[in-house]
């Protein structure tokens, strides 16, 4: 059985062929990059509209397959930008209904772990989930993947990218602060906010840029930037990882990329005897593949979706999602309103 | 000996002549925040002072407030260990469902009781589970880890802490919970008086926000501080 996913949920538009084997035939990503500033949802969505149709076309090319033979589709219902989702969810319905083939919606943060698990062979991990648009600790527990902390505030991907761009620095900001951080030398005390499971960013955030506009070295700063709130990163999962006492933790999202979290996040796992599994770069950001692999397992579980049903979920929490791949059980009302 | 390691402690049962004074006797509970490798020293030193120091804090004004809580003997702020007096007895969780009912209703009103007196004094516990209530071979029923402990008077954090006590019953006695529930929240009206209401209520709500809230209302709850 072979799925087309789309996903579509910020400034990623991703197209990826999967099959029901768990072969990711192709996956084509294009990224939408403002001018200047942050993103802006409905321009994002103008940029995914315009790429659709070229992407979609690339990645059945470099899977070799024609669109009659793709079995099912499958796209981003949510969370994510309003936009965003709209158009693909658009695009979803469209070559559903052209070609009389059966799609699922899928939950992005769901589809994070779920691609994760498919290409580290991790079984039943703590999942960091970690980008500019979420930041969970999400694992599985009593028939659901359950939230054991989260943000409260900002995304700790959308912390290192104002950071970034308030400073001056060039986007992508994430990797100009990583690199930056690797020439600092001093810890400056910045607020360390963890409540419980759960986290916040934006103390950190403005205390920096507080530091920055005092004088204080950039390298500096970005340093202690890192180790910061990759610390209650790491703490909180951590916390996770004692209660569930599971042996695995999988590191997801666009800021699994950075090597300093992932070092920290390693030394945590050695100490606590658990194993720290990150999928390649590539499927860790956002990705077509992920929504492909997701959308295919759903299905063939049981989740339908009539077309008119297929719409959008801008605020889909995690724990609302029925996973009966993960429990067996599937109800007989479908699973999204 | 180690007893348990959890996120971020060690918990260790050793003899009070050792760790303390040759002359004293028994056991004491020594809780070690050890040094967490994937933290800078600059971060790691100040957080670990700080949390024992503000366990140390809890644990003292709780007994305060009328809540049975171990003696700390010392609060090592070098080692960051607090070394406590070792309570003999079991956890409710061991016990609990053992129990004749009479005796599980004078728990509940007990746990009712010390719950609104912690918030009465601006205390939350943070973590309130049946592992953490010993009950004494006389009885006497203690309130133990103030570890995610805070002083937080605000009614989100006390429907937060009413609410994942009993998420705590509902996943390890789910046979008693309801009941339990419904003893601990009327004998906590009892002590808190008209307040303890709203806390109840609230309560509720978090319960049916369940684990997120979205962005702009939590951000709302964190600048209102309720």
């Amino acid at each position: 059985m072979l799925c087309l996913g789309l996903e579509g949920t910020a400034h990623t538009l991703g197209v990826g062929v999967v099959s029901s084997e768990g072969k990711i035939l192709s996956h084509v990503s294009r990224v939408y990059r403002p001018e200047k500033g942050g993103i802006h949802p409905r321009e994002a969505a103008r940029f995914h509209a315009s790429q659709l149709k070229s992407a979609v076309k690339e990645a059945l090319e470099k899977a070799g397959v024609g669109l009659r033979e793709l079995d099912l589709f499958s796209f981003s219902a949510g969370p994510g930008l309003g936009p965003c989702l709209r158009t693909v969810a658009t695009a979803a319905r469209a070559l559903s209904v052209l070609t009389g083939k059966p799609l699922v919606g899928v939950n992005h943060c769901v589809a994070h772990v779920e691609i994760g698990r498919l290409l580290t062979g991790a079984e039943d991990p703590v999942t960091l989930y970690v980008s500019g648009g979420n930041t969970q600790v999400i694992a599985f527990e009593e028939g659901r993947y359950r939230v054991f902390g989260e943000t409260l505030d900002i995304p700790v991907g959308n912390c290192l990218d104002v950071f970034a761009r308030e400073v001056g620095l060039p986007p992508p900001g994430g990797p100009a602060v990583e690199e930056l951080a690797r020439r600092g030398r001093r810890y400056l005390p910045l607020p360390y906010v963890v409540k419980g499971m759960d986290l916040s960013f934006s103390g950190p955030l403005t205390e920096a840029l507080r530091r920055y506009r005092q004088g204080a070295a950039l390298e500096d700063l970005c340093f202690s930037l890192q180790e910061t709130v990759f610390a209650a990163l790491v703490e909180v999962t951590e916390r996770a990882v004692a209660h569930t006492e599971k042996g695995e933790v999988l590191l997801a999202g666009g800021v699994a990329s950075n090597r300093r979290l992932r070092e920290m996040l390693g030394e945590m796992c050695r100490a606590r005897g658990a194993s720290l599994l990150v999928p390649p770069r590539e499927f860790c950001a956002d990705n077509g593949a992920m929504i492909g692999w997701t959308g295919l397992l759903a299905y063939r579980h049981g989740v339908r979706q009539r077309v008119e049903e297929a719409v959008v979920r801008q605020r889909w929490r995690t724990d609302e999602v029925e996973v009966p791949w993960r429990t067996g059980r599937v109800k007989t009302k479908p699973s999204h309103p | 000996m180690l007893i348990k390691r959890g996120a971020e402690a060690e918990l260790h049962l050793e003899s009070f002549a050792e760790v303390l004074h040759p002359l004293g006797e028994g056991k004491v509970v020594v809780k070690h925040r050890v040094p967490k490798g994937y933290r800078v020293k600059e971060l790691d030193l100040p957080l670990r002072e700080g949390r024992t120091c503000l366990e140390a804090r809890l644990l003292f004004d709780a007994k305060r407030a009328g809540v049975l809580t171990p003696p700390v003997y010392e609060v090592d702020r070098e080692n960051m260990r607090l070394v406590m007096e070792h309570v003999e007895g079991r956890t409710l969780k061991e016990v609990l469902e053992g129990m004749g009912e009479g005796e599980r209703r004078r728990i509940y009103r007990k746990i009712g009781r010390y719950l609104a007196r912690l918030h009465r004094r601006g205390i939350v516990h943070g973590d309130l589970t049946t592992s953490n209530l010993l009950l004494s071979p006389r009885g006497e029923l203690y309130l133990v880890d103030f570890g995610l402990g805070e002083y937080n008077p605000s009614l989100e954090a006390r429907g937060v802490d009413l609410h994942l006590l009993r998420r705590a019953l509902q996943s390890v006695h789910f046979r008693v919970a309801e009941e339990a529930y419904r003893e601990i929240c009327s004998a906590y009206l009892r002590e808190f008086g008209r307040e303890g209401r709203e806390v109840l209520r609230r309560a509720e709500e978090v319960a049916r926000r369940g684990r997120y809230v979205g962005r702009e209302e939590r951000g709302a709850l964190l600048r209102n501080g309720k």
